[in-house]
């Protein structure tokens, strides 16, 4: 790992968005290089979901710059995120529950064979994707709901994937997971960023946060409220700035470096 | 069918200790994860469709059941019921309805209705009439105004829907009152059109069958069609991998549907034979069949169905499904218009009136298209239809007044959507949602 930084994939600046009297989002400044993980975190309300739906484009923010892949760009609807190159895995799922888990992996960017579906190659890969992110699923031709919460997941993160995205984001996708699936998400992430993708991890889980990310920021009531470094950082500063008991990121990083310069 | 020859190693302690257990990797792909159970041979199949059928996943099941009942009554009270004569009849009044409730069922996938598929019949059949009689136009132009229309009004529906997010059933409950003043204006102080018995379209819709043979052939060619195009896909999964149906239960399948076919064309054949109208009613079935299972389109309606918001998110483009499945649904409605302006060669101020839109809809839920949106099929359109016109014709052959009519229908219609909903709690209770 070099110590420059590798080109940004993602950056935003100034975004905000408001849901009629709400100001959910304001002024925020985000971003992610390729090979990064970025774990987003904040209070419940903190405008997390939001500003992710943002990137996905479910919401259009009101007001910002947004620059993919150095060039700036206005993301209106979910395709034309997909199509750029970010994908979503979305805290609510958002899986078709009468389908079946080809159809809900490949919903949206079905393979085409003379004009049909080609159920063949669609189920071929289906496998294949399953079995890189060595997921444990009986049955690709079930309903999605007979499935259980982590095999939804699990399903859902590999739809993520299907597009050959540049950045994932993750709403939350370690909380309904027992432990054992809770570590294979978290390897999961690691072998993205080895990818070279950019994951965009939102998190309440610090210990997810301090296993993978490469980086934190922290939104409190809709702005921007800090941004730390895994490596030089820890547990309280983060949980500090969520909470809001450090008022903002310059008395937070004033209080990080006097103990850092008493270790010294 | 083959049992691929791997070089076999040293056994593994798998083998040692379950003499039955087949090597992971002989088996295809999508059959590897040892907690499925494998159905294998007829036994397996059976189980296997016991333990769907427990679990409220009854498909078509119900409707069969209730067909064979209900043929049954009528032909034990009046046995000219089952009569080549009348199984004529009743393949040519189904046409009209059965045509309406193929759109039924795709705004039923969506999740929406439309109420005013009856009234667009309607106007459909005004306009056919006034133009190719009245106007005298050529017969296609009369056609394509009326399904013209049906299209534009389906337009209409789906701009409203996206625009403003109005409820489906709202919107086209006043495009029932519109239509049908429309189509009251459009037939004028006329009333009634009759027309002509030796013009094309009624001829087509009453008169023209099939040739004897060629009707036979077609009974033999749809069961090869499909048996081949099932070999074919075997072939491509076994290709790449994955596990295929057996040989064996895909020719029962094909022998069953051409022993079906052969049996329906026989007795058709014996009375006047199989009509054109209803073929192209049958066709249509299968093209919206293979178009829902088949095609992105219809991935895309059922995905709708079942989560809006999944399906938006995933990239499909929701409000253009949506304007065409309302268009496609209201120009079924104009097309069955016209068939039954042809049949009964005349329209009228109350053509599509009456328990035209309510039998539509009762045929695509009895045929188990559910209300709930996102499961159902097309055939459902097919065998719906033959409920609700079994039970038609049959009480019009015991001369029963059409008051009794239609309270029997309204109850079998309530008796579907009862075994709707209890099937569908039934399969969330056992993870089939």
């Amino acid at each position: 790992m070099t110590t420059t930084s590798p080109a940004s994939v993602l950056s935003m600046t100034g975004v905000s968005k408001r849901f009629g009297a709400v100001q959910a989002l304001k002024d925020i400044e985000f971003g992610v290089d390729s090979g990064e993980v970025v774990a987003l975190v904040g209070d419940n309300g903190a405008g997390k979901s939001t500003l992710v739906k943002c990137i996905a484009g479910v919401y259009p923010p009101d007001d910002g710059h947004v620059v993919f892949d150095n060039s700036p760009v206005t993301i209106t609807s979910p395709a034309q995120a997909q199509e750029l190159g970010i994908a979503t895995v979305f805290q609510d799922l958002a899986l078709c529950d009468n389908l079946d888990v080809v159809s809900n992996l490949y919903l949206g960017s079905e393979v085409v064979r003379n004009r049909a579906l080609d159920e063949v190659t669609m189920e071929k890969e289906s496998w294949r994707l399953l079995r890189e992110l060595s997921a444990k699923i009986p049955s690709v031709r079930i309903p999605v709901a007979s499935l259980s919460g982590g095999q939804r997941q699990t399903v859902a993160i590999a739809r993520s994937l299907l597009g050959k995205p540049k950045v994932v984001m993750l709403d939350e996708p370690t909380a309904a997971l027992g432990v054992a699936q809770t570590a294979e998400v978290l390897n999961l992430v690691e072998r993205l960023r080895e990818n070279g993708l950019g994951v965009i991890l939102i998190s309440h889980n610090m210990s997810d946060v301090m296993a993978v990310a490469d980086r934190v920021v922290v939104l409190r009531l809709g702005r921007n409220n800090g941004e730390f470094r895994v490596s030089d950082t820890n547990v309280q500063e983060i949980i500090a700035a969520i909470t809001g008991a450090t008022t903002n990121a310059v008395s937070a990083r004033a209080a990080r470096k006097a103990p850092q310069e008493e270790q010294a | 069918m083959s049992t691929p020859d791997t070089p076999t190693a040293a056994p593994t302690e798998a083998e040692i200790t379950d003499p039955t257990a087949v090597p992971a990797d002989v088996r295809p792909a999508d059959l590897q994860d040892e907690r499925l159970i494998a159905s294998q041979g007829f036994g397996g199949w059976a189980s296997a469709t016991w333990g769907r059928l427990r679990s409220g996943d009854l498909g078509s099941l119900p409707v069969v059941v209730g067909l064979v009942l209900i043929w049954g009554v009528f032909y034990a009270l009046e046995p000219a019921f089952l009569s080549s004569r009348n199984l004529v009849n009743l393949s040519l009044q189904m046409v009209a309805v059965g045509t309406i409730a193929i759109g039924v069922v795709l705004v039923l996938l969506l999740g929406e209705i439309d109420l005013s598929i009856g009234s667009m019949s309607g106007l459909a059949a005004a306009i056919l009439a006034v133009l190719f009689v009245a106007r005298e136009t050529s017969v296609i132009i009369a056609v394509l105004a009326a399904l013209g229309a049906g299209a534009l009004v389906g337009l209409l529906y789906g701009t409203l829907f996206n625009r403003f997010g109005v409820p489906s059933f709202v919107i086209t409950l006043a495009g029932l009152l519109a239509l049908l003043g429309l189509q009251l204006r459009v037939l004028g102080n006329q009333g009634t059109i009759n027309l002509p018995f030796e013009s094309s379209l009624v001829r087509f819709a009453s008169q023209q069958f099939l040739p004897v043979w060629l009707a036979y052939v077609l009974a033999v060619l749809a069961p090869a069609v499909y048996a081949l195009s099932a070999w074919r896909r075997n072939a491509r999964r076994a290709e790449a991998g994955l596990s295929t149906t057996p040989l064996s239960r895909l020719a029962l399948r094909a022998l069953g549907l051409a022993a079906i076919l052969i049996i329906v064309v026989a007795v058709l054949n014996r009375d006047r034979g199989v009509s054109y109208m209803f073929l192209a009613f049958l066709v249509l079935v299968v093209i919206m069949d293979l178009a829902i299972r088949r095609t992105t389109w219809g991935r895309s309606v059922l995905a709708i169905g079942g989560n809006v918001e999944a399906a938006r998110r995933a990239g499909i483009n929701v409000k253009r499904i949506y304007l065409s499945v309302f268009t496609l649904c209201s120009t079924f409605a104009a097309l069955g218009g016209i068939f039954a302006a042809s049949r009964l060669a005349s329209a009228n101020q109350s053509s599509g009136g009456g328990d035209t839109n309510l039998n539509a809809i009762a045929a695509a839920v009895i045929g188990g298209t559910s209300l709930f949106g996102g499961r159902g099929s097309a055939y459902s359109a097919l065998l719906g239809i033959l409920v609700i016109q079994s039970i038609s014709n049959g009480l019009d052959l015991l001369a029963v007044e059409s008051n009794v009519k239609f309270m029997v229908t309204g109850a079998v219609l309530l008796l579907a959507v009862i075994i709707d909903s209890l099937s569908r709690r039934s399969r969330a209770a056992h993870g089939r949602a």
